[in-house]
């Protein structure tokens, strides 16, 4: 087993570690920090696989990773969470030791789901295309279980993060103007999240997403 | 050159309107912008009618008969709303309801809605397709929480994390579909391309491909608002401002379901089985159920319209499923159909709850008494989209079901019960606010109801009489769809 493709197994089971760090943090703070680092591995292993396949262009998505979701990201939601003074643990719906044993099956079902494809891939990083997905499904769990507005939208990038990853582990990155545009797309919808976090305070008093479960079927 | 002027115009109406988009006069500019798209893409139209399929910049963008009628239903009902939006949009300021920035943020988002979903109609590209959707949420979410009541800063929510969750797996559906496509195109730009994939799809990998579908499926399918994926779409539909309701049902769920049907041809193509058929089947057919069993239930009257949308969404993805000529054909023309009296629908029911001051079935009565237009509006608006001949919507709805009768017999009394059961919901809730006693006075400005008898004639027009270039439009999309 090459040295680059040992180096990017261990950036992936980080990747995959940080997720799981992500759905145990109760902490805005930490769990902003989190997000960073979630984005530097991101970064760092997306730079390796460009180095040792020689796909210049997924030096630009490593870049642009670490601008949007190692500094951007990370500097706007803190600017955030000051702004709102968030400072209270986040509640979750369900227990940590039981979300962290639902993360495991989930873990454990993707490695299965993804375990057909990658081996037909042909790329070096075949292995990370079921760490990928698990960190997927990890931040959708982590989505269902926060009741707060900002760990959602955390998730949700997290989310996205876990979606870069397949889509370098899998493919050396897809063709550079469809990552321009989801970028563009992260970032705007980043933007429009910050908004809704003041119009939903404003309205409501706070971040609590129960204040948000009235329109339902009666 | 057509499609710089399609894309190009919404997106200056966008950057000038987010200048001037709360003068007195941005309504009539909004109205002024979206005509241009719409001149543009007629002249596109009959570009396609002479020449056929064209691609164009680098194959980036590509235009068939399948995606131009979609351009110009868009462009079309895009125009009609603007123009109804626009004496609505002026009650509302001369109420106080939204202020002078509120409508600047309306205006510009109107337009930007509009490129975004063009963009996704013309590009060749699924990652670009994927941006595009993304990008008509984006815009979207601020306009369904535009009033900035905790209703609908809830509605707004919900759509953001639900469209924003769906459509991450439909992202990675395009990652899974890149992957099988890069082994037979090579890496870098034209393994994304759908011009591409579509020649050498029976090479593609079938196991990689049926997975994609899936995620491709969920992911666009919660955009068409398809149970059970379909949480945010009554609310995003009752909270929002009615013109937005209009485009959001009758344009948005079209170009979502566009995008599932372009992922269909292909993955048919690979798997040569019908699994993305009976997938789009299955789905197709608990939307229409579930949605007809909701309906009776509703007492906002937006609601009910948006529950509606969801039943004929599922009628449209069911016919999909089943395939064939006649299905496809059937199911195109429910997508034209749909488009154009569920938004006549929105525009009467906006001056209706305008005139009552509130949403709620109950208090809003006898308006054919009051404004008779507005009445007769809702009464044949309804009546065409619960599938009266002689409107369009009994045509292709008559053609789904003796399909569905041949094929899939045991499908039948599922949507034939739906019908009914829809049927009668409407039916009921609509009669009493048509008819009925009140004593609310007249609606104080003149409804702008020219939109509503427009679309309604074209549906009437469509039920009696297709035009031979238009059916034959529907049969080549058909063909190419299968």
């Amino acid at each position: 087993m090459a040295f680059s493709q040992q180096l990017i197994n261990l950036f992936a089971a980080l990747l995959l570690l940080i997720a799981f760090a992500m759905l145990s943090q109760r902490r805005i703070l930490s769990l902003i920090n989190l997000f960073a680092l979630q984005g530097l591995m991101l970064s760092v292993s997306t730079a390796i696989v460009a180095w040792s396949s020689h796909q210049h262009h997924l030096y630009y998505s490593a870049a642009l990773t670490l601008i949007v979701k190692v500094v951007a990201l990370p500097w706007l939601l803190h600017r955030l969470i000051r702004k709102l003074d968030l400072k209270w643990d986040v509640e979750t719906i369900i227990n940590i030791p039981s979300t962290m044993l639902v993360g495991l099956a989930l873990v454990v079902f993707a490695f299965n789901l993804a375990l057909p494809i990658s081996q037909l891939a042909g790329t070096i990083t075949r292995s990370t295309l079921g760490i990928a997905l698990a960190s997927v499904l990890l931040s959708f769990l982590m989505m269902i279980t926060r009741r707060q507005a900002v760990p959602q939208v955390i998730g949700f990038l997290a989310m996205e993060n876990g979606l870069f990853f397949a889509a370098t582990s899998a493919t050396y990155g897809m063709p550079l103007v469809v990552e321009l545009g989801i970028a563009l797309d992260v970032l705007v919808g980043s933007f429009i999240f910050g908004i809704f976090f003041f119009h939903i305070r404003d309205t409501f008093d706070s971040l609590d997403i129960k204040n948000m479960e009235n329109l339902k079927e009666n | 050159m057509e499609i710089i002027l399609i894309l190009g115009i919404p997106l200056l109406g966008g950057l000038l309107l987010a200048v001037f988009g709360g003068h007195r006069w941005a309504p009539e500019l909004n109205v002024v912008m979206s005509l241009g798209t719409f001149v543009a893409s007629a002249w596109l139209t009959a570009r396609i009618i002479a020449n056929g399929p064209i691609t164009a910049y680098n194959e980036q963008f590509f235009i068939d008969p399948f995606n131009v009628f979609l351009v110009t239903l868009t462009a079309f009902v895009a125009l009609t709303t603007a123009l109804f939006s626009s004496p609505y949009m002026h009650n509302e300021a001369a109420h106080g309801k939204l202020s002078a920035g509120r409508l600047r943020l309306y205006h510009s988002m109107y337009q930007l809605f509009t490129f975004t979903m063009l963009l996704a109609l013309t590009t060749n590209n699924m990652g670009i397709l994927w941006v595009a959707m993304e990008a008509a949420t984006l815009t979207t979410v601020m306009l369904v929480s535009l009033y900035r009541t905790p209703a609908s800063l809830e509605a707004a929510w919900k759509y953001f994390i639900l469209c924003g969750v769906g459509i991450a797996q439909a992202l990675f559906g395009t990652i899974l579909l890149y992957f099988a496509a890069e082994k037979v195109l090579g890496a870098g730009g034209t393994a994304l391309l759908w011009t591409h994939l579509n020649v050498v799809k029976a090479q593609l990998e079938p196991t990689v491909l049926s997975l994609a579908f899936v995620f491709l499926l969920v992911g666009y399918g919660t955009k068409v608002g398809l149970a059970p994926l379909h949480n945010w779409l009554p609310d995003a539909h009752a909270e929002g401002p009615t013109p937005i309701s209009a485009v959001l049902s009758g344009l948005l769920l079209n170009v979502a379901l566009y995008a599932v049907v372009r992922s269909k041809v292909l993955v048919d193509g690979a798997l040569g089985t019908h699994f993305a058929g009976n997938l789009l089947m299955g789905f197709g057919l608990l939307s229409l159920v579930l949605a007809a069993f909701f309906l009776s239930r509703q007492k906002d009257i937006k609601r009910l319209f948006a529950y509606s949308s969801i039943e004929h969404m599922g009628i449209i993805t069911f016919a999909f499923g089943m395939g064939g000529s006649v299905a496809t054909f059937a199911a195109l023309l429910h997508m034209t159909m749909h488009s154009l009296t569920k938004s006549a629908i929105f525009f009467a029911v906006g001056h209706a709850a305008q005139k009552s001051g509130t949403q709620m079935m109950e208090n809003i009565r006898g308006l054919i008494k009051t404004n008779p237009t507005i009445g007769w509006g809702l009464a044949l608006g309804s009546l065409a989209i619960l599938g009266m001949p002689p409107f369009g919507v009994f045509a292709s709805e008559f053609m789904i079901i003796t399909t569905a009768m041949h094929e899939h017999a045991w499908a039948t009394p599922f949507i034939l019960v739906a019908l009914g059961v829809a049927f009668a919901a409407i039916f009921s809730k609509v009669q009493t606010m048509v008819f009925g006693e009140t004593e609310l006075p007249r609606l104080p400005h003149p409804p702008a109801l020219v939109p509503v008898f427009v679309h309604l004639a074209l549906v009437l027009m469509l039920g009696l009489y297709i035009p031979p270039y238009l059916a034959d439009w529907y049969r080549q999309a058909a063909a190419m769809i299968g």
